[in-house]
C-alpha cells in the first residue's frame, strides 16, 4: 500500500505545474479564442457571435499598418541579424587571441531590457540633439537623419535598434555551430588546396542548416512578440506609423477598452507564431525520440 | 628558386595584411556595439546645458552626477516625483521570489520528467514546451480578469504569480535537459540504499545541479527584471517594476526634457542584468543557447 503510494509521488509532484500550464496557457488560449468570437467591448461577453471581430480587424487600416510593419520589420530584422551574426561568427572563428573579450562586447546588448535599448536609441536618433545634430555640427549642414519622426521611415529605426540588440546573440549561436563542424573535414579541404572562403561557402555554412533554422525561429519569435522596443522608441508613432500587432493588441485591451478586437488580434498573432514554431518543435521532438 | 622565395614573401605580406584587416573589422564592430553604452554614460554625466551645446560623442567637459541623483530619487513620472528608487525595490521584491520559486519548481519537474518517467510524461513535457512559445498577448486578458478575481490585481504578488507560471516551461526545460543525461543507475543505486523520491532529489541530484541552477537563475532573473509587458499590464501606480517606471519617466511630458536624467535612469535600470552578465557571462550565454535550441 505504502509502496504503491510512493510510486505515485512523481505524478503528484508534477501535477500542480502541469495543471497550471493547462489552465493558464491552454485554458486561457481557449478563453481568448472564445471571446474573439463574441461582441465583447469593455467587458467580456460569452455569446458566440461569429467571425465579425476578425472581419472588423482585417478591415481596420490600423491593423493593416501593423501587419505590414510586422513583415517589413520582421523581414529586415531577421535577415540583417543573421547576416551580421554570421559575419561576426566567421571573423571570430579565425583563431582570434582576444576572442573572449570581443564576444562579451558583441553580446552584452542581449542582457539589456528592450525598454533601455529603446530609451537609448530614441536619444541618439532624435533629430534635434542626436546623430543628425552632431553630424551637422561637424560641418555637414545638410545632413538629415529624421527617421524617428518621419512616418515613412520610423519603422526602420526599430530595425536598427533591434539588430543592434540581437545580432550578437545570433553570432553566439553561429559561433557554436561553426565550432561543431568536424575539424578533419576542414583540414582535408585545406590539404587539397581549396581556398578558405570556398571552404566556408561550400562546406561549413551548408552543414550549419539546423543552426540557421533555430536562429530563424528565435528571431521570428522575437519579431512577432516585439512590443517593448516599439513602446520605448516610438510609442507606435508618429501616428500609427510603427504599430505592430503586439502594440495594437495592447492598446485595444488596455486603452481603447475593446476586448473583442484585442482577443482577435492576439489570436492572429498566435496563429502566426504557431505556423512557424509548431512544425519546428514537432520535428525536433520527433528526431529526439528517434535518437533515443 | 628565387621566384619561389619572392612568392612566399608576398603571400606572407598578404596574410599579414589580411590579419590586420581582420582585427580592424573586429574592433570596428566592437565600437559599434559599445558606442551606445558610451554615449549613454557620457550623456548621463553632462549638464543639460552642455548636452544642448555639445555633440553626442564628446566627453563631458565637466563631470556631474546630478542627473544620477535626480534619476534615482527625484525624476518625475506622471504626478509623482520620487525617481526610480521605489521601483527598483519593486523589481527586486518581484524578481527574487519569482526567480527562486520558478527555479525550484523547474528543478523538481525536470527531475520527474527526466528520471521518473511514466506514461504520458513525454506528452506533458511537449505541452509545457509549446507553452514557452505562445505570444503572451494571448493570455493577457484572461489573466487580468483572474488576478482581479483573486484580489491580486495591480499587486506585486500578482506579478510574482504571473512570472512563476509563465517561467515554468523554460525552467522545467533547462533542468529536464540537464538531468536526462544522468544515468538511471544513480537512482537505482540510491533506491537500494533505501532513499526515497525526495531524499534522492535533495541529496543526490541537487548537489549535481549547481551549473544548471546558476544558468536557470540567471535566465529567469534577466527575463523577469527586463520584462515590460506583464509589468505594464498587471501593475498600478506604486507597484510598477523598474522597466515600466523608466518608460514613464522618459515619456513624462511635464517640464523640460532632461536627456541626462533619462540616460542615467536607463543605466540604473540596466545595471543589475549588466552586472550579472559581466560576472557570469558564460552561464548567461548557456541559458540563451539552451533557450533557443530547445528539446
Amino acid at each position: 500500500m505504502l509502496e504503491r503510494l510512493e510510486r505515485q509521488i512523481p505524478k503528484f509532484v508534477l501535477a500542480p505545474s502541469f495543471a497550471a500550464i493547462l489552465v493558464f496557457v491552454y485554458g486561457f488560449i481557449v478563453w481568448t479564442g472564445w471571446v474573439s468570437l463574441t461582441k465583447s467591448k469593455l467587458m467580456p461577453r460569452y455569446e458566440i457571435e461569429g467571425i465579425t471581430q476578425y472581419q472588423r480587424l482585417f478591415a481596420s487600416p490600423r491593423w493593416d499598418t501593423a501587419l505590414e510593419n510586422l513583415f517589413v520589420f520582421g523581414g529586415l530584422f531577421i535577415v540583417l541579424s543573421m547576416l551580421l551574426g554570421l559575419l561576426l561568427a566567421i571573423l571570430l572563428d579565425q583563431k582570434i587571441r582576444t576572442e573572449g573579450v570581443l564576444r562579451t562586447i558583441y553580446l552584452y546588448p542581449m542582457a539589456l531590457s528592450l525598454i533601455v535599448t529603446g530609451t537609448a536609441w530614441r536619444w541618439f536618433l532624435n533629430p534635434g540633439l542626436g546623430i543628425e545634430a552632431t553630424v551637422r555640427k561637424w560641418g555637414f549642414e545638410d545632413f538629415t537623419f529624421d527617421w524617428l519622426v518621419n512616418p515613412d521611415m520610423a519603422i526602420y529605426t526599430i530595425v536598427i535598434a533591434a539588430v543592434w540588440q540581437a545580432s550578437g546573440f545570433v553570432m553566439a549561436l553561429f559561433l557554436a555551430g561553426l565550432r561543431s563542424v568536424e575539424d578533419e573535414i576542414i583540414r582535408a579541404a585545406q590539404v587539397d588546396g581549396i581556398p578558405l572562403w570556398r571552404i566556408y561557402v561550400s562546406i561549413i555554412i551548408p552543414s550549419m542548416a539546423p543552426v540557421f533554422l533555430s536562429a530563424f525561429i528565435v528571431l521570428a519569435h522575437l519579431a512577432i512578440k516585439s512590443f517593448d522596443l516599439v513602446i520605448a522608441l516610438t510609442g507606435g508613432g508618429p501616428g500609427y506609423a510603427t504599430d505592430l500587432p503586439a502594440t495594437y493588441m495592447y492598446s485595444m485591451a488596455f486603452s481603447r477598452g475593446n476586448i473583442g478586437q484585442a482577443a482577435s488580434s492576439a489570436m492572429v498573432m498566435m496563429a502566426v507564431i504557431f505556423a512557424i514554431v509548431v512544425p519546428y518543435l514537432y520535428s525536433e521532438l520527433r528526431s529526439r525520440n528517434d535518437a533515443r | 628558386m628565387q621566384g619561389d622565395l619572392a612568392s612566399t614573401a608576398s603571400t606572407q605580406i598578404t596574410r599579414l595584411a589580411l590579419r590586420w584587416l581582420l582585427y580592424l573589422l573586429l574592433v570596428l564592430f566592437a565600437l559599434y556595439y559599445l558606442a551606445p553604452l558610451f554615449v549613454m554614460v557620457t550623456t548621463s554625466l553632462k549638464s543639460l546645458e552642455e548636452i544642448k551645446t555639445g555633440s553626442l560623442v564628446s566627453l563631458p567637459r565637466e563631470v556631474t552626477f546630478d542627473a544620477w541623483g535626480t534619476a534615482w530619487s527625484a525624476a518625475c513620472s506622471g504626478i509623482k516625483c520620487e525617481g526610480l528608487k521605489p521601483y527598483f525595490w519593486n523589481s527586486i521584491v518581484m524578481a527574487v521570489p519569482a526567480v527562486l520559486i520558478s527555479t525550484f519548481l523547474g528543478a523538481i519537474n525536470g527531475y520527474v520528467i527526466a528520471q521518473w518517467r511514466f506514461r504520458g510524461a513525454n506528452l506533458i513535457f511537449s505541452l509545457m514546451l509549446f507553452g514557452c512559445f505562445i505570444p503572451f498577448q494571448v493570455v493577457l486578458l484572461p489573466m487580468a480578469r483572474l488576478l482581479g478575481l483573486m484580489g491580486l490585481a495591480g499587486s506585486i504578488p500578482g506579478l510574482i504569480f504571473v512570472h512563476v507560471v509563465y517561467g515554468l516551461g523554460f525552467t522545467t526545460l533547462f533542468f529536464r535537459n540537464y538531468y536526462v543525461s544522468i544515468s538511471p543507475e544513480l537512482i537505482r543505486a540510491a533506491k537500494i540504499d533505501g532513499a526515497g523520491f525526495f531524499r534522492i532529489f535533495w541529496s543526490v541530484f541537487l548537489p549535481l545541479s549547481v551549473p544548471i541552477i546558476v544558468v536557470t537563475i540567471i535566465w529567469q532573473f534577466t527575463q523577469i527584471w527586463n520584462d515590460f509587458l506583464f509589468g505594464v499590464s498587471f501593475s498600478q501606480a506604486g507597484t510598477q517594476p523598474i522597466t515600466v517606471a523608466l518608460n514613464n519617466i522618459v515619456n513624462s511630458t511635464t517640464g523640460v526634457k532632461e536627456y541626462n536624467v533619462d540616460m542615467a535612469a536607463a543605466i540604473i535600470a540596466a545595471l543589475p542584468t549588466l552586472i550579472v552578465y559581466v560576472v557570469a557571462g558564460k552561464y548567461f550565454i548557456r541559458g540563451l543557447t539552451a533557450g533557443s535550441v530547445k528539446g
